[in-house]
């Protein structure tokens, strides 16, 4: 498990060096150079802004969006193996694709079906990506991570206390003050599980900017994770990248304290 | 309502399968699209009856970067797969039947390395292979995705395992078996499917693994992530064909994936969820 420190480690040593590799005859200590260099930089900001913007939206659709669909494919229905299988099906497909099918055929402004669909009610095309640039990557990751909030709630649903609920139905509570009293209690672990990971996840989302706006236009879906990539192989400034990575990394340590202590308590249970 | 009239219940079908439908409708639509010529792929309004054909796929095919790519992500995929097991079943192992009082502490410490953000370290990683020579190759890629995954496979196997009940193991120790019988008769049958899901599991994220083969990748050992986000330039008239090329791509995956539902969801909350 060593392995996992020394990459670590190197993050933290270039971080505090001067080193871009188009000269790398000038590398040295420069001490906190490159993360003053970066808090300076107004992109660094408007990087952090989109990273906390993106995660927090798509957080919130997709827990919102899981739980109304988890109670909703946990009822007994006609064919309910497969409409589960559809629904879930976004989970799996590999993230390039993803922004693909909705970058060409979906949202694309003269061929994509969104704006032939609103042709017919008489709206005018939008150029997603251009006009709609972060709106445009939060529906695409929603669309990939509902189904993974979707399945987690699913299992956990699967283990409320039927008799608790028959309980509360013969005390002659609506199927509202059940779901409220009963099932949200009983799911509370899930969401706060689905929430911690889904946060580490966001945090470095990467291939569906990659793919759709490349960032842009201008620094509009610049997040995190693209601004490290751009600093290190596009402007070659390794010094400057491993102090973003060092800021991504405190980011998702935060989260991840609370996630362990979540998972410690599973385990001692 | 804990028996809903038939009424309430086929709304609630009906609604169901609305969603279901609507969530799955862009991946049926790009398998659609698929069978189109390129000609009807781009057409306004979009025709949503046409003479479907295999050409693309034919193509597609035919081309010879295309296999090289979905090859490469099947050596990356099963590659790390087995390299990951390899690590995997006898750290799990030792976890779970010879317990120490670390045993509990290193479990978590491993989980932990899981959420640092890949990005944090690119630029290491990075520099490291560029230094070795391991960029755009095979065996680069199968050890960042081996490093990435082991530390859920650990976890998913060390439950597995935790389920073997011990009576079982003192049973066949009474009947005299020794350690080597023990674990080749007793435990290998019993952990046989928790290891092929875990296995299931490992494919699954390997294959779709994007940010590291768009990385670390050029060309030799471009996968199909990669190879895909290749056609992100606006190539409008290929639309058909790198249909083809995505449905072929995320087909077994997707088969996959609908099979090991439940593991999945076991791996990637670590077991808080069951």
């Amino acid at each position: 498990m060593v392995w996992m420190l020394i990459p670590l480690v190197m993050t933290f040593w270039f971080s505090l060096q001067r080193y871009q590799l188009l000269s790398p005859q000038t590398r040295g200590f420069n001490g906190g150079v490159n993360f003053s260099y970066l808090m300076t930089d107004p992109a660094l900001w408007a990087a952090l802004f989109n990273t906390i913007l993106l995660l927090s939206s798509v957080l919130i659709i997709t827990v919102g969006l899981g739980l109304l669909m988890a109670v909703l494919f946990s009822q007994d229905f006609w064919g309910r193996s497969v409409a589960r299988i559809l629904v879930i099906s976004p989970f799996f497909v590999m993230p390039t694709v993803t922004a693909l099918i909705w970058k060409n055929m979906l949202m694309h402004p003269v061929n994509g079906l969104f704006g032939f669909l609103g042709g017919l009610v008489g709206l005018p095309a939008i150029d997603w990506f251009g006009d709609w640039p972060m709106a445009s990557i939060i529906i695409i990751v929603s669309w990939q991570w509902v189904p993974f909030a979707l399945l987690v709630f699913l299992t956990a649903l699967q283990s409320v206390d039927r008799q608790q609920k028959e309980a509360a139905y013969l005390d002659g509570a609506g199927a509202l003050v059940v779901f409220y009293h009963v099932v949200l209690p009983h799911l509370k672990r899930a969401i706060g599980i689905v929430v911690l990971i889904e946060m580490i996840f966001f945090l470095t989302i990467f291939a569906e900017i990659y793919v759709t706006t490349n960032g842009g236009p201008g620094l509009a879906t610049t997040n995190l994770a693209f601004l490290i990539y751009i600093k290190a192989l596009l402007e070659f400034d390794i010094g400057v990248a491993s102090a973003g990575g060092i800021i991504a990394i405190v980011l998702a340590n935060i989260v991840a304290f609370f996630l362990m202590r979540t998972v410690a308590r599973t385990m001692d249970e | 309502m804990l028996h809903p009239s038939k009424q309430f219940r086929r709304i609630i079908a009906g609604f169901a399968w609305m969603i279901a439908v609507l969530m799955f409708f862009p991946i049926l639509w790009m398998f659609a699209t698929g069978f189109k010529s390129e000609i009807d792929a781009v057409a306004t309004p979009p025709e949503l009856f046409f003479t479907p054909t295999v050409e693309n796929y034919i193509e597609v095919y035919a081309r010879a970067n295309y296999v090289k790519a979905a090859l490469n992500s099947l050596v990356i995929s099963l590659g790390s797969t087995a390299l990951a097991l390899l690590l995997a079943i006898p750290a799990s192992f030792a976890f779970a039947f010879f317990p120490t009082k670390n045993t509990r502490n290193t479990l978590l410490w491993m989980l932990s390395t899981k959420m640092l953000p890949s990005v944090g370290v690119l630029v290491p990683v990075y520099l490291i292979f560029r230094d070795i020579g391991l960029l755009d190759s095979h065996l680069g890629l199968i050890i960042v995705n081996t490093m990435m995954n082991l530390p859920i496979l650990i976890w998913l196997l060390f439950s597995f395992f935790k389920e073997v009940p011990h009576e079982l193991l003192e049973a066949g120790r009474i009947d005299g078996a020794g350690f080597k019988e023990e674990l080749r008769f007793v435990l290998l049958p019993l952990a046989l499917p928790g290891i092929a899901s875990s296995a299931l599991l490992s494919i699954i994220l390997c294959w779709n693994e994007a940010f590291w083969s768009l990385n670390l990748t050029t060309y030799n050992a471009a996968p199909l992530t990669a190879f895909i986000a290749s056609f992100s330039a606006p190539e409008g008239l290929f639309w058909a064909k790198l249909s083809a090329a995505s449905t072929l791509a995320i087909a077994p995956i997707l088969i996959m994936g609908w099979m090991s539902q439940r593991q999945l969801v076991q791996g990637l909350t670590f077991g808080a969820v069951k």
